[in-house]
């Protein structure tokens, strides 16, 4: 439905993308007793650790092999095979995760080959495990770097099932997209349960980062899927993915262990939601629990509650393209107009936003294709334009460091779309105008002309 | 040798740095910061540290030439405030990709200046260097002139990819590009004798604002800051102050040695944390400025509103001190801002239990000693076991330091104040030193403290995890000894 456009700017200004290896070390981070690493310079890595400090509020495992100028021309062997000795003897991980970066792959150091080195040179690191994802900064966007670094995770991990082992029918195998917070990933998890199902997510944030007191100082992850579980992910009855981004990963497990798989673009809204109990129900032939059930009416009547105020408004979002989909589609089924949609990458999921084009560029785009628009979303970056064009703004995405619970915002399944419908609504209608005596002394002047947080509809 | 790798020998060889000067000349080559250790290192990047130290000018465009990581990651992340223009907080990129890497980016920088002059018609344009660019050899000086002679417009190489060394090592390599190319390019409308530069302020949470009232009430004017809420042409015309501040410690001390070797601007280094500290400053500014030729009415006028606001801020600070008295404080900072601060504390009654000396000179340690006696911790390097132990085992009621440790404080559920650049609150000058006495008051007389150190109602006092972090095992505690914390009391 919707054109795809790149723009053709030669200089990105208030960028709304961030960075591939920061994207495929968030990924690692939802896996427990994981020490994720950048192969570059410190900097790459300072930057994404006071990133994510400032969205999560919580301690970031994140390491780098800090290359220097010297280091970076002669190859990084030795700095890879310095950083994986310190880390494991400093932080006794269970995993270490390394993502490379801009300054290595122009460089072009094989790492795949460092540690098949540095496995011979250091078997005392034989029980831990070594995962690399090549992340070059100068290609793609963050949600790029989660995939890639999901799908290596899955191949270097999982292991093939013995023939004729049987699988569980109670287990399921869940791989979540960037653009699930903790929180969301806590809110499916009770869904799963609630239908008798035990399942394992991949990559698991809400085990690590979803802000709790942990029981002990650890240098590495405080929780997540662990190393042992994501093994024996070819034991389960069924895989669900989450994003289109999760597809690759969805594939490569099924290829390697048979065990088949159902891909959800989005889990935002109705009919959303409605495809994902169906199928649930088909797969446990359990009916919908009285709880989902009444979650479900909850809400239809914010739907209908909340048409008023969304229906008929004028949206301009900012948001990997995931993210775009399921909060651009959700706001489309409500009845609004997604005036302007800018995403940071490409992806086939594009064509299915319901928008006339979606443009891969940046917040100057989006503020200048949001100027007759009623709400502007996207991360906490997007606060400067809104300001400038006085738009109500509601913050969707990472980073988003200048609200409190970033990690906790539920934007999927019937609760979190009901409340997302609410938190969306009320802030239209805060921004709404009343009437004065002058409201209707002239015509206005255009059909198109509307006000930010215009009347009622 | 390339201009950049000059530069930083340059910069390595600093006269004005006393530490440096006592190195020998083998020693001085290598430059000032320890070999990073790789799994186990921290901190930003010299293109960090050049950003941090220039973004503050703020009707500046500030591009910088690099992957998307680099601004991406990065941008509107930093707490400098502007009393005008917003343009620097606008994120400016080329965000390369595989072409520019295959092809060069130079032709993509020339189009990104001229697209960002056209759109917002900055008074200048700084291009940053980062890794990618500078190892396939972008030549952005080049770029910069060529641009800078066809829009008539000052475009400013900015040399500081990451990988060249620390967030340090960048402020002194940014201040080198303003020498080079910006300090001296243009003609105040006028000077007074009264005209001061203020170097490596860069009015975070708008601490340069609680100096200013100041400053005008003594008629002393801030020719140029560097670069807190500055301008493009006020960094220009520097050159015409009569004397110079250098606050925060070393960080651009070659910009102020090098601007009183050229200029003949006399400077000090001093700094606005603390009142004596702050007296101390506005002292050696008004007898500075008195050198110069200003009327030596200043040094009288400047005593008279030393006493005043002396008189105030203790005055702001006396009621707290029942409150605060027996406290004790563990300050875990970047050097000097640990020493200026401990005199207010402890005139509010606090006991400080230890302050990191990672980044301080052999001076600020003996200045630290005179404060706090010979039995003062210092505290070189501390883990995050430690640090909480150290907060647990009542050695300190709270702790004051970066963003970076703030967790190991919380998630132990001990008071904790952010002092570092990310912070919102500004306690520069005389009201932020009240100011910063008021937030420990804060922070340590919140109810919830006593709350949230409550077991769970499934959990028995004592059996929780705080308790067993304090009680190690032999193994356990024989590997945290191993690991440091390397605690010396000074002899």
């Amino acid at each position: 439905m919707a054109e795809r456009i790149r723009s053709s700017k030669a200089c990105t200004v208030n960028p709304l993308k961030m960075s591939q290896p920061i994207g495929g070390a968030l990924a690692f981070m939802g896996l427990r007793g994981c020490m994720p690493m950048l192969h570059g310079s410190q900097g790459c890595t300072s930057f994404g650790l006071v990133l994510f400090v400032r969205h999560f509020r919580e301690a970031i495992p994140l390491q780098t092999t800090a290359m220097s100028e010297v280091a970076t021309v002669l190859g990084g062997l030795e700095n890879v095979e310095q950083a994986i000795v310190n880390i494991a003897t400093r932080a006794k991980p269970e995993i270490i995760g390394i993502c490379s970066t801009g300054v290595t792959e122009t460089k072009g150091d094989d790492v795949d080959g460092f540690l098949k080195l540095i496995r011979e040179r250091h078997p005392e690191l034989d029980d831990i495990a070594l995962v690399y994802v090549s992340t070059p900064d100068f290609k793609d966007a963050f949600q790029d770097g989660w995939a890639k670094c999901v799908t290596r995770i899955v191949e270097e991990l999982v292991d093939a099932p013995a023939p004729g082992s049987v699988r569980d029918p109670a287990r399921i195998n869940v791989l979540a997209g960037c653009h699930l917070t903790p929180g969301d990933i806590d809110a499916l998890r009770d869904l799963f349960e609630a239908f008798g199902l035990d399942p394992l997510f991949v990559p698991d944030l809400a085990g690590s980062l979803d802000g709790h007191i942990p029981n002990d100082f650890t240098p590495t992850t405080l929780g997540g899927a662990g190393v042992e579980e994501i093994r024996a992910m070819g034991s389960a009855a069924w895989t669900i993915a989450i994003g289109r981004q999760m597809h690759g990963a969805a594939l490569s497990l099924e290829a390697r262990t048979g065990v088949p798989f159902r891909l959800f673009d989005r889990l935002t809204g109705l009919a959303a939601n409605d495809a994902l109990v169906r199928f649930l129900m088909d797969i446990t032939g359990r009916p919908a629990p009285r709880k989902v059930r009444r979650e479900r009416g909850q809400l239809v009547d914010a739907m209908l509650d909340g048409h008023f105020q969304i229906g008929g408004k004028r949206v301009a979002i900012g948001a990997e393209p995931d993210l775009l989909l399921a909060i651009g589609s959700f706001l489309h089924e409500m009845g609004a107009e997604i005036a302007a949609a800018v995403t940071t990458t490409d992806s086939p999921i594009l064509a299915d936003v319901p928008a006339e084009r979606v443009l891969i560029g940046d917040l100057e785009d989006l503020e200048a294709g949001a100027g007759d628009c009623d709400l502007l979303i996207t991360h906490s970056h997007g606060r400067q334009a809104a300001a400038r064009l006085h738009l109500p703004f509601f913050r969707m995405g990472l980073p988003m460091f200048d609200r409190l619970g970033a990690g906790h915002l539920v934007s999927v399944g019937y609760r979190g779309s009901r409340d997302l419908i609410f938190a969306i609504a009320n802030l239209l209608m805060e921004h709404g105008h009343s009437a004065d005596p002058e409201s209707w002394r002239e015509w206005p002047a255009a059909q198109a002309d509307h006000q930010p947080g215009g009347s009622l509809q | 040798m390339t201009s950049l790798s000059a530069t930083i020998q340059d910069v390595f060889n600093e006269p004005g740095c006393g530490k440096n000067q006592a190195k020998s000349e083998k020693e001085r080559k290598k430059g000032c910061t320890k070999q990073l250790q790789p799994g186990a290192a921290a901190g930003g990047c010299a293109f960090d540290g050049a950003k941090i130290a220039l973004q503050p000018i703020t009707d500046v465009a500030h591009l910088v030439h690099g992957p998307i990581a680099c601004e991406g990651n990065s941008w509107d992340n930093r707490g400098a405030y502007s009393s005008g223009s917003t343009l620097y907080r606008t994120g400016f990129t080329t965000d390369i990709t595989e072409n520019d890497i295959v092809f060069g980016g130079e032709k993509h920088l020339f189009k990104a200046i001229r697209e960002v002059i056209e759109k917002y018609d900055p008074p200048a344009v700084f291009v940053y260097q980062t890794c990618v660019p500078a190892m396939i050899g972008d030549d952005i000086e080049a770029v910069c002139k060529a641009a800078a002679a066809k829009f008539s417009k000052p475009v400013v190489p900015i040399q500081s990819p990451g990988f060249v060394g620390p967030k340090n090592l960048g402020n002194k390599l940014a201040g080198e590009a303003l020498l080079r190319h910006v300090i001296g390019t243009e003609e105040p409308p006028f000077t007074t004798p009264y005209d001061i530069n203020i170097i490596g302020e860069y009015n975070l949470a708008g601490e340069l604002w609680q100096v200013k009232p100041l400053l005008d009430e003594l008629g002393i004017r801030i020719l140029s800051c560097i670069s807190g809420d500055a301008k493009y042409r006020e960094v220009a015309w520097s050159h015409r102050a009569r004397a110079a501040m250098m606050v925060c410690s070393k960080a651009m001390i070659n910009v102020a040695r090098k601007m009183e070797e050229r200029y003949g601007i006399p400077f000090f280094e001093g700094s606005f944390y603390g009142i004596g500290d702050m007296s101390d400053s506005l002292r050696e500014i008004a007898r500075l400025l008195i050198e110069r030729g200003a009327d030596p009415e200043l040094m009288d006028r400047t005593e008279a509103v030393i006493a005043r606001e002396e008189a105030r801020a203790w005055a702001g600070i006396a009621p707290f001190k029942p409150r605060l008295t027996g406290k004790k404080v563990l300050l875990i900072t970047g050097g000097v801002k640990s020493w200026s601060v401990v005199a207010a504390l402890q005139e509010a009654g606090m006991e400080i239990a230890g302050t990191s000396v990672k980044k301080s000179t052999k001076e600020d340690k003996e200045k630290i000693k005179a404060l706090m006696g010979d039995d003062a911790h210092m505290i070189d390097d501390l883990t995050p076991r430690e640090m909480y132990r150290k907060l647990k085992s009542a050695e300190a009621d709270i702790m004051l330091s970066g963003g970076r440790s703030q967790f190991v404080a919380l998630k132990a559920a001990m008071p904790w104040l952010d002092i570092n650049q990310e912070r919102h609150y500004a306690y520069a000058g005389y009201q932020g030193m009240v100011a910063l006495v008021r937030e420990i008051d804060k922070a340590l007389s919140n109810p919830i403290w006593e709350q949230v150190r409550q077991p769970a109602p499934w959990e028995t006092l004592g059996d929780d995890w705080r308790a067993r972090a304090l009680s190690l095992d032999p193994d356990e505690a024989a590997a945290v000894r191993a690991e440091g914390p390397r605690l010396q009391a000074v002899a």
